[in-house]
């Protein structure tokens, strides 16, 4: 039998008949609705046991207490934790998109080592034992050659075990080379040491206050702990505390401010001795204070003061004199007037003299340990480790200078000078540091001068970094151990930026570590353990939990109940005792105080005939600065005059905008003596005509593809300026130039 | 299609070419071909039911066996609370379904027999601390809402009615996957036509709709089964203000979106 076409034609007929009379077409279509749920990228929640965990977030020195929501063995949800100290239940933005950090697309998965060039994102995984062991033999070697001082770490914080188990092993190893990063607690630290004689950390009596004069402190913008300061401005719209704001920008602390004063960039100093001038001119200051309590008032006020008339303020300033005059009697005749400052959120030093003009400014009216004041914070000193055993090798590495020169002849009271380690590893043939561990820290992006980073970058011959992330400093390196992030791990986070309890808030593993990564404090633990003694022999612990445990003794078990520990009945020290200075009274001037005051206001870098413009940064809540990129979930919070696809706006005002034949949106080239970069314009009244504009924290070349590529990184145009007395970074802006591209 | 054609297929179709008187001889070839089409009509329709039918089940699931080949019965007998002492509500009210690992390490923290499936638990998951990997035959598609809590504690249904005497079983029957959704069949039922004789054979939304449909009976709510709901709440929804007093979808939260029920 044929089958022509009508038999054909007669059989797929009987077919689709015979179909339609089976299952068939009905069981599939009800098949293809429910895969269509299956896809990978339509979200489904997790079923299981809802839970929630007590832990501290640690992405900013802001020491906040947050709640983590669980379904089952996944992290939902970051909530602030309900009745801390800190924040009592509030959150920022970039606390809130944590678990991105957890669940994000730029984690490392495992230790890796570099197979091709720097930064060509060429990697070999491998075990943690073969990671450990290949530092360990390259320390080994280094040691061997009488060069431990060689070796280097720059990490993110320096306070709780993690970074000082760090430093521990440095100085066992035979290195002073521990290196933090700048933050205006720098600064801090060092105005209360002078004028107070105190080794402590400032906090701020904010929510007391009732006047607050804020030079260029970003209140709302991430200034301290954030979500203490959104509330305690919150809280001055309540209770008619009002507050000034002397900022080059209309920042949004500034918009909601009362009263927005706009200065020339960099002479916030000027103004605060010039009201100060005013205070004493018209003996507004508190006499009680003044006359049993301090020293070298008159020397202060004769010296220091006789340079700043309020003529002399409004002709550096450009604050007219009236506005000068009426301001200082404003803030003195307030009960508990509080001066701040340390621009944008203070993520970066301030010059000496500007920090003890305000401090000066505060002292004057008497609110120094007092209600509504500036406190001196002591460090809660609770890590009290065994005695290290040092050998020779140890011993004569510590006794060489530290490479960023911190501590020396020239830089007696600082800490930290990051920003010199690039111009030292660049001035000699052979870098100084020949092995740098980087913990907690994205140096590579966030050191300014990034082209003379990079320079000194390469001649440090080996790099190893401990982040969770594809940052541009891991990126960057030729071994990663990947740390846990801040959920996946116990820590101790001892204080919050500018708060006036001693705090000490415990981070706690939320989940199980998603990778193949390691607790810092555990790599440095087994990494001593291989080097064998005499460095082995200081960190007895078996890891780095028992460490942890042993190190908080028997306030462990109530710590990890509460997931804080704060001493709530902590009060400063009364006047008579507050003082450690040579005098025992707080200083108004000291040598060391006197050569401040002397460089008090801090150049920009570059000649004006070049560059007409100063270009200053910014910080903005919804970009992350700090040592972590960020999250996709807050760049796409970003306003598209700031970010517009991979395009960064610069803020320029249309009076210097039209005399450029700049318009809104257009391409421009913003030069500067460190660099250049393509920008798009946008007009802003909110900047000053002469000042352009540029937020932080944009152009990472690292991390993923929400991040990676937008906007410029302004650390490419901006170099350090160092504060000719205390030799911290106060540069605040470079002087620039702006074409059309 | 000529009229022709036409004419043959509706030959074919009816296989009334005896009843149709040929002409002349020409219609002797024609019924000889009508009759080959008509073959060729039942071969392809009795294919496609074989297909359908048959075949297409077979191919449309696939076979899996449990991690553990789990004795239901030996585990009601020993415990005190019937399912609830393994398949528990939470303290917050929602169900814990399927147990995690914490529940079987309550009592199999070391094996307490020697059954070799026993042996398997502890040492391949409870010493490693991983979780079993179960197959939940009764695992809705992502879209499903569905509350234990209103139909067990509240509407006071036996886990049987839907889960049928799965209590009874020693051992875990074969998981069958369908291939196309990742579901289990026993959502579908074990009938490719979809018909049951127990109230556990099936899990669609048509064995939600009918125990609704009746118990709305029995509380004189009227209801709306879940297609005309469907489609009545499109016309709410184009013409606003037309709703009938009294009518909804659920008879239990008185509501009448899709949501009620569907994620």
């Amino acid at each position: 039998m044929k089958m022509d076409r009508r038999s054909f034609l007669s059989f797929v007929i009987g077919g689709a008949a015979g179909t339609a009379l089976s299952p068939l077409p009905w069981k599939v279509t009800d098949d293809l609705a429910i895969w269509s749920q299956n896809w990978s990228w339509t979200p489904v929640p997790e079923d299981g046991e809802v839970g929630y965990v007590n832990t501290t977030c640690s992405l900013c020195p802001g020491g906040c207490g947050i709640t983590v929501r669980k379904v089952g063995d996944r992290a939902v949800k970051i909530e602030g934790m309900k009745g801390h100290p800190v924040n009592d239940g509030g959150i920022c933005i970039l606390g809130l998109a944590g678990l991105q950090f957890l669940y994000g697309p730029s984690r490392i998965a495992s230790p890796m080592r570099r197979t091709g060039e720097r930064g060509e994102n060429k990697w070999q995984k491998i075990s943690w034992e073969e990671a450990i062991s290949e530092v360990s033999k390259k320390l080994a070697d280094l040691r061997s050659k009488n060069q431990s001082h060689a070796l280097a770490c720059i990490s993110g914080y320096d306070g709780g075990t993690v970074p000082r188990l760090f430093e521990r092993f440095l100085t066992v190893y035979g290195s002073a080379n521990f290196v933090r990063t700048p933050a205006v607690r720098d600064s801090y630290e060092l105005g209360l040491y002078l004028m107070q004689g105190t080794q402590a950390n400032a906090g701020f009596d904010v929510e007391n206050a009732d006047y607050i004069l804020s030079f260029g402190c970003g209140i709302i913008e991430g200034w301290g702990s954030p979500v203490r300061m959104f509330k305690a401005n919150s809280h001055w719209k309540e209770t008619g505390v009002k507050v000034t704001q002397v900022e080059p920008r209309l920042s949004n602390t500034a918009a909601k401010s009362d009263q927005w004063i706009p200065i020339k960039p960099g002479t916030e100093v000027v103004l605060a001795l010039g009201l100060a001038r005013v205070i004493v001119d018209e003996s507004l200051y508190r006499r009680e204070f003044i006359a049993s309590h301090t020293a070298g008032f008159d020397r202060f006020v004769q010296n220091v003061l006789k340079d700043y008339p309020p003529e002399q303020v409004e002709k550096v300033t450009g604050i007219d004199k009236a506005v000068v005059v009426s301001l200082a009697k404003t803030f003195a005749a307030a009960k508990k007037p509080l001066a701040i400052c340390g621009r944008g959120r203070g993520a970066g030093s301030e010059s000496a003299g500007e920090i003890m003009a305000v401090y000066a400014l505060n002292a004057l009216v008497g609110n120094i340990n007092q209600k509504g004041g500036v406190w001196a914070i002591p460090d809660p000193n609770y890590i009290r480790w065994p005695e290290l055993e040092m050998d020779a090798q140890a011993a004569a590495g510590m006794q060489k200078p530290r490479v960023d020169g911190a501590g020396s002849k020239k830089y007696p009271h600082i800490r930290n000078l990051l920003h010199r380690l690039p111009e030292m590893i660049n001035s000699t043939d052979a870098s100084p540091v020949q092995a740098l561990f980087v913990l907690e820290a994205n140096p590579y992006y966030s050191v300014s001068d990034s082209a003379f980073v990079r320079k000194a970058w390469k001649k440090i011959p080996f790099i190893v970094s401990f982040s969770s992330f594809m940052d541009e400093t891991a990126a960057n390196a030729d071994l990663i151990l990947p740390n846990h992030v801040y959920l996946e791990r116990h820590e101790d986070i001892p204080g919050a930026e500018g708060f006036i309890k001693p705090i000490i808030g415990l981070a706690k593993p939320v989940v199980n570590p998603q990778f193949d990564t390691l607790h810092a404090g555990d790599t440095i633990i087994r990494l001593a353990k291989m080097m064998g003694d005499p460095i082995a022999k200081a960190f007895p612990w078996e890891d780095y939990e028992a460490c942890l445990e042993e190190t908080f003794g028997d306030k462990w078990e109530a710590l990890g109940e509460k997931g804080y520990w704060i001493d709530a009945g902590f009060e400063p020290s009364p006047w008579n005792k507050a003082f450690e200075t040579a005098s025992k009274k707080f200083e108004f001037a000291s040598d060391d105080i006197g050569a401040s005051f002397q460089n008090a206001v801090v150049k920009a870098e570059g000649e004006e005939s070049a560059y007409p413009l100063l270009l200053i940064p910014y910080d903005s809540p919804r970009i992350s600065a700090g040592r972590i990129g960020n999250p996709p979930f807050v760049i796409k919070t970003v306003a598209d005059t700031v970010i517009k696809g991979k395009n960064g706006f610069i803020e320029v005002n249309p009076k210097t905008a039209i005399a450029l034949g700049l318009s809104e949106g257009k391409s421009a080239v913003i030069s500067t003596p460190r660099g250049s970069a393509k920008v798009r314009i946008h007009l802003f009244e909110g900047i000053m005509p002469g000042v352009v504009a540029m937020p932080t924290g944009l152009g990472h070349t690292a991390y993923d593809s929400f991040l990676a590529g937008k906007g410029v990184n302004i650390n490419e145009l901006i170099g350090p300026v160092e504060d000719g007395s205390s030799g911290l970074n106060a540069a605040w802006g470079i002087r620039a130039k702006l074409g059309k591209a | 299609m000529s009229k022709k054609d036409e004419k043959e297929k509706a030959i074919a179709l009816t296989g009334d070419s005896e009843a149709s008187s040929p002409p002349d001889g020409a219609k002797k070839e024609e019924n000889g071909s009508g009759g080959s089409i008509l073959l060729f009509f039942i071969v392809g329709f009795i294919a496609s039911l074989i297909v359908g039918w048959i075949v297409f089940p077979k191919l449309l699931y696939s076979q899996k066996k449990q991690p553990i080949d789990f004795n239901h019965a030996l585990h009601v007998e020993t415990v005190d609370e019937g399912c609830q002492s393994c398949h528990f509500f939470r303290d917050d009210g929602s169900f814990s379904g399927v147990p995690k690992l914490t529940q079987c390490t309550g009592c199999h923290e070391e094996a307490q027999g020697e059954d070799p499936e026993e042996t398997k638990l502890v040492e391949e998951y409870v010493a490693k601390g991983r979780e079993v990997p179960w197959l939940v035959y009764s695992r809705q598609p992502n879209c499903v809402f569905f509350s234990h809590a209103a139909h067990v504690k509240m509407a006071k249904m036996e886990c049987v009615t839907c889960h049928g005497p799965i209590g009874e079983s020693s051992h875990a029957r074969i998981y069958e996957e369908n291939r196309i959704t990742g579901i289990s069949r026993d959502i579908w039922g074990k009938n490719i036509a979809g018909l049951k004789r127990n109230s556990w054979d099936r899990m669609k939304m048509d064995e939600c709709a009918e125990c609704h449909a009746s118990e709305a009976i029995k509380t004189e709510v009227s209801i709306e089964t879940p297609m005309l709901g469907f489609f009545n709440n499109i016309i709410r929804l184009a013409f606003p203000g037309t709703e009938k007093p009294g009518r909804k979808n659920s008879v239990q939260t008185q509501h009448e979106a899709c949501f009620v029920c569907h994620k």
